[in-house]
């Protein structure tokens, strides 16, 4: 979708302003960490992909998502879900009261504080073959299609319509713009060199070039 | 709910309606049997203490002085990184690029906040922050600019936009100057910032002005 997150080349944003490395925390308030962990121990329970957890937070009216702080983000993307998936009813979320317990089923795969350090140290690999072989490689010119999905979609707005060289084949990986729909499929992703003159025209820096990750899909040739 | 999460609010102001929502929210699913909140603990504590860009800055100092693990970290550095003990969740395809004298590299993340947990940590703000993902692909030398980075017209930018989940790390450039140093003693030249591109990395110079 053309959201408020599809962020590249957008102008009136402002200085960076980056805190001083040594200084910053990891954290900068209490909610947030309660934020952050509430989110990747409700992740585990396995209702919903990665997917569908960043397009969740793209949903949100782009006036919200650009107003929010990065962990209000995350915690409107968890609110939806949670209600989206049944996990929780809207008149729960609004009371702050269960009125019923979750099913026996769901309540034996929580999260436990002792299963952490293991399942953040294997993480969940990307891979996922496909039959069909790859229709490009290193080398080949190609062009992002220019393509307007209303659902989520990894191919930003900057390289549509733009060419660039296939630089390599990353094999055929979870396909994000129908995992987002819960339909989980492999299909091939490359990563394409586009200079920056092609993206940006008269207004390109000099002497550089944009690396992006993109999936077949996504791709004609140029 | 545990209860070390709020002891900072200073006493005279009330909790804002976002600290109230997300203790709700906690205890909500506490009450419905979704959430053991020691996970939650267990969570916050890995990223605030064990997992952060000191990994990172040992997998780069090994790279300077074992030519045969950085040929290894530039082919495949998934396997090289795991070698040092460094795996898992967003970090399961990681991909390293060099910075060269002619070469300078920049990572970013336009769409969300992608970043290679196992060896830099948690993002910091301004990585996630819209003004560096609107800008870091369109004036990458401006914004290097503004991280005090210049760069000579010759240096050709590369920027690494992470729409997928292959997870960028740059390897800076080792400082002059430091032939003689042990993998220790450059590991601390190694900041996150030098990881992800924004900066070089320390020189000897800067280390012994502000030890």
């Amino acid at each position: 979708m053309n959201g408020a997150h599809d962020l590249g080349g957008m102008h009136g944003l402002g200085r960076i302003n980056a805190e001083p490395e040594s200084k910053e925390p990891v954290f900068h308030a209490d909610w947030e960490k309660r934020v952050f962990g509430l989110v990747r121990a409700v992740g585990a329970l396995g209702r919903w992909n990665s997917d569908m957890t960043r397009h969740a937070r793209e949903r949100q009216h782009p006036a919200d998502y650009l107003r929010h702080t990065y962990y209000e983000n995350w915690l409107a993307g968890l609110e939806k879900l949670l209600v989206e998936s049944g996990l929780v009813t809207a008149e729960e979320l609004a009371s702050g009261k269960a009125s019923q317990l979750a099913d026996e089923a769901l309540r034996k795969r929580v999260l436990q504080g002792k299963e952490v350090a293991a399942i953040e140290a294997r993480g969940s690999s990307a891979a996922m073959p496909t039959d069909t072989p790859p229709r490009f490689r290193p080398g080949d010119r190609v062009r992002a299609r220019n393509r307007h999905p209303t659902g989520h979609t990894r191919e930003p707005r900057y390289v549509r319509g733009r060419a660039g060289v296939i630089q390599k084949h990353h094999g055929a990986h979870v396909f994000p713009d129908l995992s987002a729909q819960g339909v989980r499929v492999g299909r091939h992703l490359y990563c394409v060199r586009f200079e920056a003159s092609e993206l940006w025209g008269e207004n390109a820096n000099g002497n550089s070039a944009v690396y992006v990750d993109l999936w077949e899909e996504y791709l004609e040739p140029a | 709910m545990s209860e070390h999460h709020h002891h900072h609010h200073d006493h005279t102001e009330p909790p804002s309606d976002l600290v109230l929502r997300v203790k709700a929210l906690e205890s909500l699913l506490v009450e419905k049997g979704l959430v053991d909140p020691t996970a939650i603990d267990q969570l916050i504590d890995t990223y605030e203490t064990k997992i952060g860009p000191r990994n990172g800055a040992r997998v780069i100092a090994r790279a300077w002085v074992d030519p045969d693990f950085k040929s290894w970290l530039l082919r495949d550095a998934t396997a090289a990184i795991a070698s040092l003990g460094y795996t898992g969740r967003q970090g399961e395809h990681m991909k390293v690029v060099e910075n060269t004298p002619q070469v300078h590299n920049l990572v970013v993340c336009t769409l969300c906040s992608c970043y290679p947990w196992p060896v830099l940590g948690l993002p910091p703000v301004w990585y996630k922050s819209a003004p560096y993902r609107a800008r870091a692909v369109a004036d990458p030398r401006g914004v290097l600019k503004e991280f005090g980075t210049e760069l000579a017209d010759a240096v050709e930018i590369r920027v690494w936009d992470s729409t997928s989940e292959v997870r960028y790390l740059v390897l800076p450039e080792r400082p002059a100057g430091t032939e003689d140093w042990s993998e220790e003693q450059l590991a601390q030249l190694v900041t996150r910032n030098s990881m992800i591109g924004v900066e070089r990395a320390k020189s000897p110079q800067e280390v012994a002005k502000a030890s």
